[in-house]
């Protein structure tokens, strides 16, 4: 299993849209920032064709140091979750061909 | 925010570029990353998360409504893990410029 990175992305953008190589870095960087961004408001981001991430508000529980069985707060706390779209899950089961042709 | 508002604000801080650029960078980002988990490939972006490939081992399911069973195959579901950064700035939060901004998506 290979694992693609900020790199690879980037040669793409690269190599696929006619931007330089560092603009290509930069746009790619630009893309996360803004999601970031607002995801850090609280606010969903829905990309149609891929997914949504959206933030959700966990409340106190108990939890337990599995290694000593010590009881310990869990604080209330906001977590990232992520829905992938019916497009993508079924691209990941090889059910469709490839991208550039969805949505 | 949806992906066309992403394509604005992106456009708007680039005025050397159309939105048609735009648009096409954005897209091609999302394909390369669904590209790479059709392969089971994984995407990490340091800072922001790891897109992975999760096997689901075969069940039977049941039709809630009949409550008939039914066999669910194995697949395969896309999974993505928020990377420390990101995790932590979604904890913190700020607070939402708006009321709309703290929408829950469905």
């Amino acid at each position: 299993m290979n694992t693609v990175t900020r790199a690879h992305l980037a040669e793409t953008v690269y190599s696929q849209v006619g931007l330089s190589r560092n603009e290509s870095a930069d746009l790619l960087e630009t893309v996360l920032d803004r999601m970031s961004n607002a995801l850090e408001i609280g606010e969903s981001v829905k990309i149609s064709g891929f997914g949504t991430f959206s933030v959700r508000q966990k409340g106190r529980r108990i939890g337990r140091n599995p290694k000593t069985g010590e009881e310990v707060p869990i604080l209330p706390r906001r977590v990232l979750v992520f829905r992938p779209s019916h497009v993508l899950k079924a691209h990941v089961n090889g059910a469709q061909p490839l991208p550039g042709d969805d949505e | 925010m949806t992906k066309s508002e992403l394509i604005a604000e992106l456009t708007a801080a680039n005025p050397h570029l159309t939105g048609r650029d735009v648009e096409v960078i954005v897209a091609t980002i999302f394909d390369e990353i669904t590209s790479a988990l059709a392969r089971g490939d994984r995407v990490e972006l340091r800072g922001f998360g790891a897109f992975t490939v999760k096997r689901r081992n075969a069940r039977t399911g049941r039709n809630p409504r009949t409550g008939e069973a039914v066999p669910v195959d194995e697949k395969a579901v896309p999974f993505f893990k928020a990377g420390k950064e990101l995790r932590e700035r979604v904890n913190r939060g700020r607070p939402a410029r708006n009321a709309s901004a703290q929408r829950v998506s469905a």
